[in-house]
């Protein structure tokens, strides 16, 4: 077979090099980056949802429950670093709903059936929601300075807190992606997709301190990852706290659930029909 | 693009593919030589969106083959995409954002750069008459809109081989017609199309070649012609107003009829197939229903369409109920309508 000189751009036979088709995944993920972020800014739920909503979490707690909850340094800096982990966390119900959405629509299978790197639809999709959630977590701690928090600890462990909510997100984002994919359904994925996610936020060390819940709850809520996380940023933000043992925790466990799913989100995304 | 192998534009042969109980494709064979239509027909739940999720490597055969263009849809998918489009049942494309985003994002996705992007989407638009509502979201589009838009965005790659995949499912009648009339505009500049459809009319009036599926399988292939010539000849139809008349209605017009007649106890139709008898079989028909003392509405002699001939090859309907492609677990339901007598 004789082949007619290909169009510039679109080799005709046989698999272009590693290094040009990385090339092109890089640039597919950034257009599907974009595609994902000009569709939420178009989406005012999504704008409310990702912006006010957290918002208003800091406002009642500040004022509402914040009276009622005395810790040492001020409650309004207790609150924040789990205000923007709980932040984080609850922008991935954004990643399941869109990713359940596309699947349903025929959106993924359109994507797929084109010459693009397949690798993008997901690279595209966990990029744009992190810096969507990165956005959001910035809105929080504005609020949060106009409401009396404070870093104390300089900037380096600031931009550090920041930077581990951020990866916290993304993991949680692992497994909103693999919940989407699997489930398949929007409106499921809506009802009961993440739902686990308010015990989980709720049953930690980021609204109270963990030593005023009843015995048998401390036990679930001082082992597991969340509380490890934001023990962390809490540390970082405000100095003066142990950090050691919970970064270490905190890192086991953020690397535990991508190894787990961000290949079962993958291995979602291929099998999805 | 390169036309670098001769043969057909689809090729496929022994395809199976099986999700857990249910055989969705039991070994189909299907050839579609460049430039012409295929219409694959069949009722819900056949096989047709399995079929062409395997050949656009959306999904991975069982067994058997098939080949795009030349290149093997598993081993070479990469190949296959470079030279498909496909148009899916439901519209695929982003609702928030315009008729143009949805083009320039395709055509970056296609590796065009921005400008080139730019003005094929621009050319696209113009084609399929979306260049007034190309700024707007295309969630305000009609449906007829939305289904062009998504035709567009498949035709971004200028792909040799086309899926459609019910592409006028839903659409009004007059949309349907639209899109009839660009598909036949698409086959002119040389595309070859692989279309599904329940719509009997449609692959009559769009496809060179018919195959009909069934249950996975390919239980008729022709021209429409050639399928019409199946259920015998002209057809002879009329309505039982009383129900209960059904049964002498059948057994007075089975005399005249070639084949055993067909009819739906629930709309009270009663069809049979009259050879070449022509008026003749007409003027017959209604002296056997009038000695019989049946009373009949609309008593008509006709030209065979396509949904005689599904009935005469499947003793079905083709209209079944509604089941989601691709995802079927369940049985389809079989025999919703209560004909008998399949030839």
């Amino acid at each position: 077979m004789t082949a007619v000189a290909a169009q510039p751009g679109t080799p005709s036979l046989g698999t272009p090099g590693l290094l040009i088709r990385t090339r092109w995944a890089v640039i597919d993920t950034l257009t599907i980056t974009r595609r994902n972020l000009l569709v939420w800014l178009r989406i005012p739920a999504y704008i409310v949802f990702t912006v006010i909503q957290p918002v208003i979490f800091v406002l009642m707690f500040r004022y509402v429950f914040g009276g009622a909850i005395k810790v040492a340094g001020g409650y309004v800096n207790f609150l924040m670093p789990g205000i923007i982990a709980q932040t984080a966390a609850f922008a991935t119900f954004g990643t399941a709903i869109a990713l359940a959405q596309e699947l349903q629509k025929g959106v993924i299978d359109r994507l797929k059936s084109m010459p693009m790197a397949r690798s993008a639809v997901l690279a595209g999709r966990l990029v744009a929601d992190t810096a969507r959630m990165a956005v959001t977590i910035l809105i929080v701690i504005g609020v949060g300075y106009a409401v009396g928090f404070r870093f104390q600890n300089g900037i380096v462990p600031a931009i550090a807190m920041v930077v581990l909510s951020i990866v916290f997100g993304l993991a949680i984002c692992c497994i909103a992606a693999f919940t989407g994919l699997a489930i398949g359904d929007e409106e499921s994925v809506q009802a009961f997709g993440l739902i686990w996610l308010f015990p989980i936020t709720f049953l930690s060390s980021a609204f109270v301190p963990i030593a005023t819940m009843p015995g048998w709850l401390q036990a679930f809520a001082n082992n597991q990852p969340v509380t490890y996380v934001i023990d962390t940023m809490r540390a970082l933000a405000l100095g003066h706290l142990p950090i050691e043992a919970n970064l270490w925790k905190s890192i086991a466990w953020l690397a535990g659930i991508f190894i787990v799913f961000a290949p079962l989100a993958v291995r979602a995304y291929r099998r999805a029909d | 693009m390169a036309q670098t192998s001769s043969g057909p534009a689809i090729l496929v042969e022994g395809l199976t593919k099986s999700f857990g109980e249910v055989h969705a494709l039991r070994g189909i064979d299907l050839a579609v030589p460049r430039g012409t239509v295929l219409g694959v027909l069949g009722p819900n739940g056949a096989g047709k969106t399995t079929a062409v999720r395997i050949l656009t490597t959306l999904l991975l055969p069982d067994g058997g083959r098939a080949v795009v263009e030349g290149h093997d849809v598993v081993r070479e998918a990469a190949a296959v995409r470079r030279s498909i489009g496909l148009s899916g049942q439901s519209a695929a494309i982003q609702e928030e954002l315009t008729g143009r985003e949805n083009l320039e994002i395709v055509g970056r996705l296609y590796h065009l750069s921005w400008t080139s992007a730019r003005s094929r989407a621009a050319e696209l638009l113009k084609q399929f008459d979306l260049l007034d509502a190309a700024d707007r979201a295309a969630k305000n589009f009609s449906g007829g809109m939305q289904r062009r838009l998504d035709l567009a965005a498949s035709l971004v790659g200028q792909p040799q081989v086309l899926f459609l995949d019910e592409p006028t499912t839903g659409l009004d009648p007059r949309s349907r017609l639209g899109m009839w009339d660009i598909i036949r505009s698409l086959v002119a500049g040389g595309t070859t199309i692989l279309l599904t459809t329940q719509y009997l009319d449609e692959a009559d009036e769009l496809a060179d070649e018919i195959v009909v599926i069934d249950h996975g399988l390919v239980i008729a292939a022709g021209t429409a012609e050639e399928l019409k010539g199946r259920v015998g000849g002209d057809v002879v139809e009329f309505t039982v107003p009383d129900r209960r008349r059904i049964s002498d209605a059948v057994a007075a017009i089975a005399q005249v009829g070639e084949g055993e007649p067909h009819f739906d106890a629930e709309t009270g139709v009663v069809s049979v197939g009259v050879g070449g008898g022509g008026s003749e079989a007409l003027i017959k028909a209604v002296r056997s229903l009038d000695s019989a003392g049946v009373e009949t509405h609309g008593l008509a002699l006709r030209r065979p369409s396509l949904d005689d001939v599904f009935l005469a090859l499947t003793g079905h309907a083709a209209e079944e109920e509604e089941q989601p492609a691709g995802r079927r677990r369940g049985r389809r339901k079989a025999g919703k309508d209560t004909t008998k007598g399949a030839s």
